[in-house]
């Protein structure tokens, strides 16, 4: 690693002032970012780690009746303190990773990463979540913008991501037999409003909305409303686990599975 | 460089580091605990794993300043007060549950954080739990049977004891 | 009450307590006062010309201490390879130098071509960003068909058709098993792939070389599976240092599995730069280093026919394979596919006619050599996998085709079509094990359970045999092996009684603290707490070849053994001294010295004692001391063998396969300590499910390394494997070694990959899938899936 100077502020408005300098990186859980550091891959002036910002660690339910997680929650926490409120957020966020990568990795870390394999972005997308950051509040569907980048400015932070309850919900993954991200990811929610249906892993472009199980799936919201939709593999990844085709037939396998658990 | 201070396995330390400092460096070099090993680049191998604060984290992938004033534990910290092995040690030797004993110590690290948060867990919650630890050797089965068998549950049934 | 002590006991093995307190000594745990760092500068191209390093500012970069290329090295010898293989014309096999440092031509993404030295490693790390390389880039060679059809690009500029050689063995064999081929009534033909495999012990490679200026004497500190073989190249051929100014210590050493075996470049480059700065110079790996330049294993392409009558009986086996080398030979790189594969492609069978062809090839991929089982897997593989698709072509039952081709007992010793005599066995005792611990006849019962799970269960079977404890120095010396293959230990009496051995093998992992303990103390009738194993310190260690190929206990046990004797005729020596009794009529049992047909006797701790004491010996006829050294080389390789079932289950939606059940009967002879013995096989049998079904090393077009790190390369983590029944209760014990042990360490990895696979295709086919014969490995989910799409 490059040298770095290492800063740890204690409230928002510090971390911001701290990001204002040329070259400083926020600091999550550094689960991602530290491996990269490594490699040589950035050369930040600073770190700003913003574990140590109180107002943005923790689960609670806002005015709304939303789940608000803190920007710096990390995902065991989630797992433990979502788990009444929003189950299939908490299981997913209990499966991120391993263990000790779930003790220190965050919410805000995944979602400003925005890794085109990363769980987060599936449940934020498919929940209608918002981000809300020391700036702005943001909804998912403007927050992602394929791989790797997010609407987030240079020093933004995600403070909270605010997620409706659905109705009904599950996220099912098929994991990348190496890294354990998500070969391919998918989170499905049923509100009121129709049901949203997050795909990670898969695409090119990183996460998406598949519109047409949307659809079908507001119409009936059952494994086999979806039996006759295919997916076209263009546009989805290929690498050495796996082809287009392979990962089209996940999106809908993965889709299935995600309803019937739900 | 700037000064950290934590407790480590019971005993306060403090040492100069750099903010590139990783965890795992600040214990091997800094306080020449070697027991904690570092076997990949990845934040995957899971050779490293401590305890900060209770829960297992890589302590490759922590800087040392991100964990100041925290308390940490080791595998130099697991015995007994008396010396002798502790409860999750004695069993991974009773059940040879190591073999060239490079992943041993974050395989016993995260073996012990799972039994803090699960006393009881099934073969199948042990075996997801270690999903971050990679071991060469011994093909996983008596660690597993060894985390098993720390937690008070009989092995003896098991495939080929 | 099973035995708590001796041979045959599961003892708790003594060197967990250190491992488990964190007080193991690994090489990188090592500090030395005075240390600079290195960092090595690797080639991230394939394949290219080195016309210019410039490294003029890195050398001035802070901390910098020096910087050394592939010039500095130019002169000096280079790591040569193990074993002389001659191809089918009698030609010797290409033989290209292999320089500490890339010179002239970098031939594969990693190939270190200089290396920085500096006071931190972050300032090395830094520094060797720095160096300017211009290096052409030439096409890189990776695919073994086109690196020999093309002879205009050439990973060696020596050798045009990039081929290391053409064997064939036995060439003699093959116009009759060309010919029974073309006569036989059915000829299965399995076109397959060994899938390349990083060995990946999960302790990086790591070395700290020191030069001592008051001595001249050099000293390294460094991750090797055999201290005096690396001691041997070191000193003979790269560095040209007498041998004795040069101490190889092998400490703990976190795992091998083939890839310490051999001597590595870094390892006289840190001794180079200790003796340049007047320093120790220090390098640990970083795991994506490991991934791009330690010895890789496996790596053939192989063509495999079975020819055979319709009730299965064998008529001929014939294999052509491609063996992938790398861009380098190292040090056991050509026995590896040719004497480790060839010679075993008989399997347990009393087939009359076997003939195999290797062509090794060079490429611009990383060093390709022995991984756990080496050649041997391949052989096993190929056969498993074509006699299982020879069964499902003709209808036959699997289990009784290799029942009826079985070398039975009443036919050892059995000298097979390829040139081995095998010494004992029982393959039936091994498969009717593994058949009833496998419960065979409930398999339909548990296919039907799955499948109302929507799973698609099957079950595969592998039968296997291996050479090994390797090896007879006058049968590898005709095979062309430049080293003898014996073994070596000392047993030094101390004056108080206890006991210090020293061994040739070195353990990183196997237990050998323990289990030659219980051997010494077993024999010697002592405690097993006076007895101390020294291992992996050529200053201390005679001169034993190390631990590989499944030898330390049939070899360097063996040669414990025989120390063990020439100490107890030696005690019984001195107990005559002392007794006033004649030397042959002195007994030894239980650890006492005693005169026959008397109550005259002498502990052998008085024995120990009055050997240092020797106030009143008869020095013409009786020296003091009680230490001896015993030398063993095998009179023949051991032969254990075993049978496999796994069964799988596989979502035909997402072409995910689970292991349900493995189960393993083995017979490896004479066992010493049950619970080591269980743990090597489970060890082997992880790794073998990991190749199966999970472990691919992908170089793409341009020699790029694709699964370069552990987001790509799957390792088998606790999940993906489930308990393995495990039973070693069939002992045929070897005929030719002391101690009746045959070795266990690489038996898994070698029977369990084809059982995996064979289980898979048994699922696919009996769900229905009937085009699916085969998958190549590993056979991954998206592999899976494919197939059944067609």
């Amino acid at each position: 690693m490059y040298a770095f100077d290492f800063e740890k502020p204690k409230t928002v408005a510090e971390a911001a002032a701290a990001l204002a300098r040329e070259d400083a990186m926020p600091l999550g859980g550094g689960q991602t970012l530290i491996p990269s550091l490594k490699q040589h891959l950035a050369a930040p002036s600073a770190l700003v780690s913003l574990t140590g910002i109180a107002e943005m660690r923790g689960v609670c339910t806002g005015d709304d009746g939303a789940l608000c997680v803190g920007g710096a929650t990390p995902h065991a926490a989630v797992a433990a303190d979502a788990a009444g409120k929003y189950p299939a957020l908490a299981a997913l966020a209990g499966n991120i990773g391993d263990p000790a990568v779930r003790n220190r990795g965050t919410i805000g870390g995944s979602l400003a990463n925005n890794d085109p394999a990363a769980d987060y972005p599936a449940a934020v997308l498919g929940s209608g979540a918002t981000i809300v950051t020391n700036n702005r509040a943001i909804a998912a569907d403007d927050f992602f913008e394929g791989l790797f980048t997010t609407a987030l400015e240079p020093g933004e932070i995600i403070v909270e991501v605010r997620f409706p309850v659905p109705e009904r919900a599950a996220y099912a993954k098929f994991q990348q037999p190496a890294s354990r991200f998500a070969l391919t990811g998918v989170f499905v929610a049923k509100t009121a409003d129709g049901v949203r249906v997050a795909v990670t892993g898969a695409s090119e472009d990183g996460v998406f909305r598949w519109a047409e199980a949307e659809e079908a799936l507001s119409e009936n919201f059952s494994a086999d409303a979806i039996a006759g939709l295919s997916v076209s593999a263009e546009g989805m990844v290929g690498d050495l686990h796996g082809t287009p085709a392979y990962r089209a037939n996940l999106v809908k396998v993965m889709t299935q599975r995600a309803v019937r658990s739900a | 460089m700037t000064k950290v201070t934590m407790t480590v396995n019971g005993r306060a330390v403090s040492g100069e580091v750099e903010g590139r400092t990783l965890l795992s460096a600040f214990l091997r070099e800094g306080l020449g605990l070697t027991g904690t090993h570092v076997g990949c680049d990845t934040s995957q191998c899971g050779a490293c794993v401590v305890h900060v604060d209770g829960k297992a984290v890589k302590s490759c992938t922590v800087f040392a300043s991100d964990v100041d004033g925290a308390s940490v534990a080791t595998i130099e910290g697991m015995a007994n007060p008396d010396g002798t092995l502790g409860r999750v040690q004695q069993a991974f030797q009773d059940h040879h549950g190591l073999q060239c004993g490079f992943c041993t110590p974050g395989m016993v690290m995260s073996a012990a954080a799972l039994l803090a948060e699960n006393p009881k867990p099934s073969e199948a919650d042990v075996r997801h739990y270690l999903e971050g630890n990679i071991c060469r050797c011994t093909g996983y089965h008596n660690i597993v049977k060894a985390v098993l068998a720390a937690s008070g549950q009989d092995v003896s049934g098991m495939a080929a004891e | 009450m099973p035995k708590d002590h001796g041979i045959g006991a599961s003892v708790k093995r003594r060197e967990d307590v250190r491992f488990l307190m964190g007080l193991g000594k690994y090489t990188d745990d090592m500090a030395i006062a005075g240390q600079a760092h290195a960092v090595f500068v690797r080639s991230q191209v394939a394949h290219g010309r080195i016309n210019k390093i410039d490294a003029s500012d890195a050398a001035a970069m802070p901390g910098v201490l020096c910087v050394l290329t592939g010039e500095d090295f130019k002169d000096v010898g280079g790591n040569p390879t193990g074993w002389l293989i001659n191809s089918r014309d009698g030609t010797p096999m290409r033989e290209p130098k292999r320089p500490a440092l890339a010179h002239g031509k970098v031939r594969h993404v990693g190939d270190a071509y200089a290396v920085v030295i500096a006071e931190t490693y972050a300032q090395a790390k830094e520094a060797a960003e720095a160096i300017v390389a211009d290096i052409e880039e030439l096409p890189a060679i990776v695919d073994m068909a086109a690196a020999v059809a093309d002879t205009s690009n050439r990973v060696h500029d020596e050798i045009p058709d990039n081929l290391c050689y053409d064997w064939g063995w036995i060439e003699d064999n093959r116009a009759a098993v060309d010919e029974a081929i073309r006569n036989a009534p059915h000829v299965t033909t399995l076109e397959l792939v060994n899938n390349r495999l990083v060995p990946n012990a999960m302790e990086p490679r790591a070395s700290i070389g020191e030069y001592f200026p008051g001595t001249g004497d050099y000293k390294l500190t460094t991750t090797s599976q055999n201290p005096h073989l690396t001691r041997l190249l070191i000193a003979a051929f790269v560095m040209g240092i007498p041998e004795n100014k040069l101490t190889v210590v092998a400490p703990d050493v976190g795992g091998g599995f083939g890839s310490k075996i051999y001597h590595y470049g870094e390892e006289a480059v840190v001794l180079t730069a200790a003796r340049k700065l007047g320093r120790p110079v220090r390098w640990t790996a970083e795991r994506s280093e490991s991934f791009l330049s330690d010895a890789h294993g496996r790596d053939h392409v192989t063509k495999i026919e079975l020819a055979c009558e319709k009730d299965g009986t064998f008529i001929a086996f014939r294999t052509e394979t491609m063996a992938n080398v790398g861009a380098y030979l190292s040090n056991f790189a050509t026995v590896t596919p040719t004497f480790l594969h060839g010679t075993l492609m008989a399997g347990p069978y009393k087939v009359p006619n076997v003939y195999v062809n290797v062509k090794t090839v060079f490429t611009n991929t990383a060093p390709v050599d022995a991984y756990r089982g080496a050649g041997r897997p391949e052989a096993t593989y190929s056969l498993e996998r074509v006699i299982d698709k020879m069964c499902r072509e003709l209808g036959l039952d699997p289990f009784e085709v290799r029942r009826k081709n079985f070398i039975t007992t009443d036919m050892f010793p059995y000298t097979t079509p390829v040139g081995l005599a095998y010494d004992t066995g029982d393959y039936h005792a091994t498969l009717d094990k593994a058949m009833e611990m496998a419960d065979v006849a409930g398999f339909e019962a548990r296919r039907a359970a799955s499948a109302a799970k929507g799973k698609l269960r099957g079950m595969g079977l592998s039968t296997w045999i291996e050479a090994c404890g390797i090896a007879p120095s006058h049968l590898v010396g005709i095979l062309g092996s430049r080293v003898g293959l014996y073994d070596a230990a000392t047993v030094r009496v101390n004056a108080t009684g206890n006991i210090s051995v020293m061994t040739g093998a070195h353990s990183h992992g196997q237990g050998h603290e323990t289990v030659f303990a219980q051997i010494v103390a077993d024999k010697l009738g002592v405690p097993e707490s006076s007895v101390e194993i020294v291992h992996g310190d050529t200053s201390k260690i005679p001169f034993g070849m190390g631990s590989y190929g499944s030898r330390s206990l049939a070899v360097c046990g063996s040669a414990v053994t025989k120390a063990i004797d020439k100490i107890v005729a030696k005690g019984k020596k001195i107990a005559a001294h002392m007794l006033e009794a004649a030397e042959e009529d002195i007994a030894f049992e239980n650890g006492s010295f005693t005169v026959a047909g008397t109550d005259k006797a002498k502990s052998f701790g008085e024995i120990a004692f009055s050997a240092y004491v020797p106030h009143n010996y008869p020095l013409e006829t009786l020296e003091p001391g009680l230490e001896e050294t015993a030398f063993y080389d095998p009179a023949n390789f051991t032969y254990p063998a075993g049978a496999y079932i796994c069964e799988v289950e596989v979502d035909a939606e997402t072409g995910k396969v689970d292991v349900a059940a493995f189960h393993c009967a083995d017979d490896f002879g004479n066992i010493m300590n049950p619970m080591v013995v269980e743990g090597q096989v489970h060890g082997g049998v992880g790794q073998g499910i990991g190749q199966a079904l999970c472990e691919n090393t992908v170089y793409d077009e341009n020699g790029q390394l694709l699964s370069g790190s552990y987001m790509d390369y799957a390792m088998p983590r606790a999940d993906d494997v489930p308990f393995y029944n495990v039973d070693y209760s069939c002992q045929t014990p070897c005929t030719h070694n002391p101690l009746g042990a045959k070795g266990c360490g690489e038996a898994g990895a070698i029977g369990s990959p084809p059982a995996v696979v064979n289980a898979v295709i048994d699922a696919l086919q009996r769900g229905g899938h009937t085009h699916v014969t085969h998958i190549d490995m590993p056979v991954s989910p998206a592999r899976v899936w494919a197939a059944i799409q067609g």
